[in-house]
């Protein structure tokens, strides 16, 4: 084959063109983007790496010293030697699993409604809009709600400030999340399933039950417990519904007791009672129980992702 | 046929419903439309439908996209009603009864008439209760029963050797064209008395497609059929009578809305139409 010299590239031999093809012009802008983007992604995983080794190095005195007197003594902000975090390990699964029972079935039923039959009306628009708006609420407001509804107006009902009001006050806080994430779960559930089952001759409430919600089940669920570990993480919601900053005593009572009457504390206002105190010792109480607190978010995470499989594999 | 009784409106039209009731009286045929419009907000998508659709009879419905034939097609069993904001003007008549009547229960209806997608789409689920659903939603709860009514479904839609050792493997392994005739398994569990296809193999190769026209013809004893068909070849092969839906471009408003050009026996549809607008369109002079 022979060449027109030089050809429509600009290649003045076979030769050239050969080496045209082959030497590296590359995409320098693209490559430059690509970089970029790589080394924000380093950077942010080397502060979460960098928080985890300062815990860690911070709370090594406990973690080598006394971590299961430390995992079994209860909340005491007055001496570093005899501080604990089972009282706020306990309070934080009780109100995990209150919030369980309250904000999930209320949320997805919530999400079921506004994507599955509230339709395309004003009103709905509006209300999809607000639930946004909600998530965005700061989470000290609910705290005050939390403290004018639960604590004072129903205090007869809750027990005042127990853990019963935390609870509710962090189901009110992660309602929105959940019903976004819910709603978004149904909504990507193809229209063609649904049509498929009405198609047969099944009502509305059966295609709902029978075929959207078990196809949006991993996502609902998914969404619903990266709520759960949300909640488990806050702190000022429930100060100010009244958990238990510097000593809980427990005395004998039983365990039902203590939920609808007694205080009660849960691992994020542990943390914050340790970090007000001053001395190495209580860093090292801080740093332990942070890093406790990591490891039981991450075990609901891990709970979610787990859920999220089992579900997609089951039919 | 069609075991008809009043259960799908509360209040009993003119006492009751039969396909051969007078001496002198024709024949009633499945569907019959009258002046039918469907509106999608304000845009009138398409307008002026008058067509009868006789029972054990395959009906193909062709013409351009934008045409209305899927439009019409949802209106036989209410499909139209999912789509916010569509509304129906005109008549619907199933063996005599307004389908649009304000006592009519969309869920009955659908129950009677069923319907093949264009995509398929299988339930999520196994084999077994794709084709299950439909019964139980009826009320049938043995097992052996619903062991019958699979068996006979997959057997009538020709997929039953392909699926027998596997029904409770999940459907969404099967192939696309295995996906679509569980689609009319699925349908002929709940022993429907019309079935519409809403272009049913056009996600289909030649082969799948050909399997499924061959179904057509075998259960069309048993079943009405209403096809839309982008394949004018599948139209004349499968269906009896075809209606031809072109598009009118609307004067006041510049948007398209579909009409009615002409209805007959497929035979003379394809070889010797009234209107020159379904000769062009046939013979792919079509613009």
């Amino acid at each position: 084959m022979s060449l027109t010299t030089p050809d429509r590239f600009g290649a003045r031999s076979a030769s050239d063109v050969t080496v045209r093809l082959t030497s590296s012009k590359r995409d320098v802008k693209g490559r430059a983007v690509e970089w970029t983007l790589l080394s924000t992604l380093l950077i942010s995983l080397l502060i979460l790496v960098a928080l985890i080794v300062n815990l860690i190095d911070r709370a090594w005195p406990i973690l080598s010293g006394r971590l299961g007197d430390f995992l079994s003594s209860g909340i005491d902000a007055s001496s570093a030697a005899d501080a604990g975090v089972w009282q706020a390990i306990r309070g934080t699964l009780i109100l995990s699993v209150i919030v369980a029972i309250v904000a999930f079935p209320l949320g997805i039923a919530c999400a079921v409604y506004l994507e599955e039959y509230a339709g395309k009306s004003k009103v709905a628009g509006l209300i999809r809009i607000n639930v946004r708006n909600l998530a965005g609420v700061p989470s000290i407001v609910y705290g005050i709600l939390g403290l004018t509804i639960f604590v004072k107006f129903a205090g007869g009902l809750t027990g005042g400030r127990t853990v019963i009001s935390g609870g509710l006050a962090l189901s009110v806080l992660v309602l929105p999340v959940v019903i976004i994430t819910a709603s978004e779960a149904l909504r990507a559930v193809p229209r063609s399933i649904r049509e498929g089952a009405l198609g047969v001759g099944a009502t509305q409430w059966e295609t709902v039950r029978s075929h959207v919600l078990p196809s949006a089940a991993p996502g609902i669920l998914t969404g619903t417990v990266l709520a759960l570990s949300r909640a488990a993480g806050e702190a000022a919601p429930i100060l100010l519904v009244g958990a238990v900053t510097g000593l809980l005593r427990t005395g004998n009572q039983s365990l039902w007791t203590q939920i609808t009457e007694g205080g009660f504390t849960s691992m994020p206002v542990a943390i914050f009672s340790y970090a007000r105190q001053t001395g190495a010792d209580f860093q090292a109480v801080t740093g332990a129980a942070s890093l406790i607190l990591l490891i039981l978010v991450i075990l609901i995470n891990g709970l979610a992702i787990w859920l999220r499989n089992r579900f997609e594999r089951s039919w | 046929m069609s075991v008809h009784d009043s259960s799908l409106t509360s209040t009993r039209q003119n006492g009751e419903v039969s396909m051969s009731s007078g001496p002198e009286t024709e024949q009633v045929p499945v569907f019959r439309t009258s002046d039918l419009a469907v509106y999608y907000g304000e845009f009138r998508a398409v307008r002026d439908v008058n067509v009868d659709i006789n029972g054990q009879e395959i009906t193909a419905f062709i013409g351009p996209s934008g045409c209305g034939k899927s439009t019409v097609l949802r209106c036989f069993d209410r499909m139209n009603d999912l789509i916010v904001g569509a509304r129906v003007e005109g008549k619907v008549e199933y063996h005599g009864i307004d389908l649009y009547d304000k006592d009519v229960d969309a869920v009955e209806v659908r129950r009677r008439v069923g319907m093949v997608f264009q995509k398929p789409n299988p339930f999520p689920k196994s084999i077994y209760d794709n084709l299950a659903f439909g019964p139980r939603l009826n009320g049938v709860k043995k097992k052996g029963e619903l062991d019958d009514i699979v068996e006979s479904s997959l057997k009538r839609a020709a997929l039953w050797d392909e699926v027998k050792d596997r029904l409770k493997a999940s459907a969404m392994g099967l192939s696309g064209g295995q996906q679509q005739r569980l689609c009319i398994a699925r349908c002929i569990a709940v022993e429907p008395d019309v079935i519409l296809m809403d272009e049913p193999c056009s996600a289909l190769d030649p082969i799948a497609t050909a399997r499924i026209e061959d179904l057509m013809q075998e259960i069309k004893r048993d079943f009405t059929i209403i096809i839309v068909t982008h394949n004018m070849q599948q139209a004349a092969r499968v269906s009896d009578r075809t209606a031809f839906f072109t598009t009118e471009v609307n004067p006041e408003s510049d948007r398209r809305t579909g009409v009615l050009v002409e209805f007959d026996a497929t035979e003379k549809i394809f070889s010797n139409p009234s209107d020159e607008r379904t000769e062009a369109y046939v013979t792919g002079r079509f613009g």
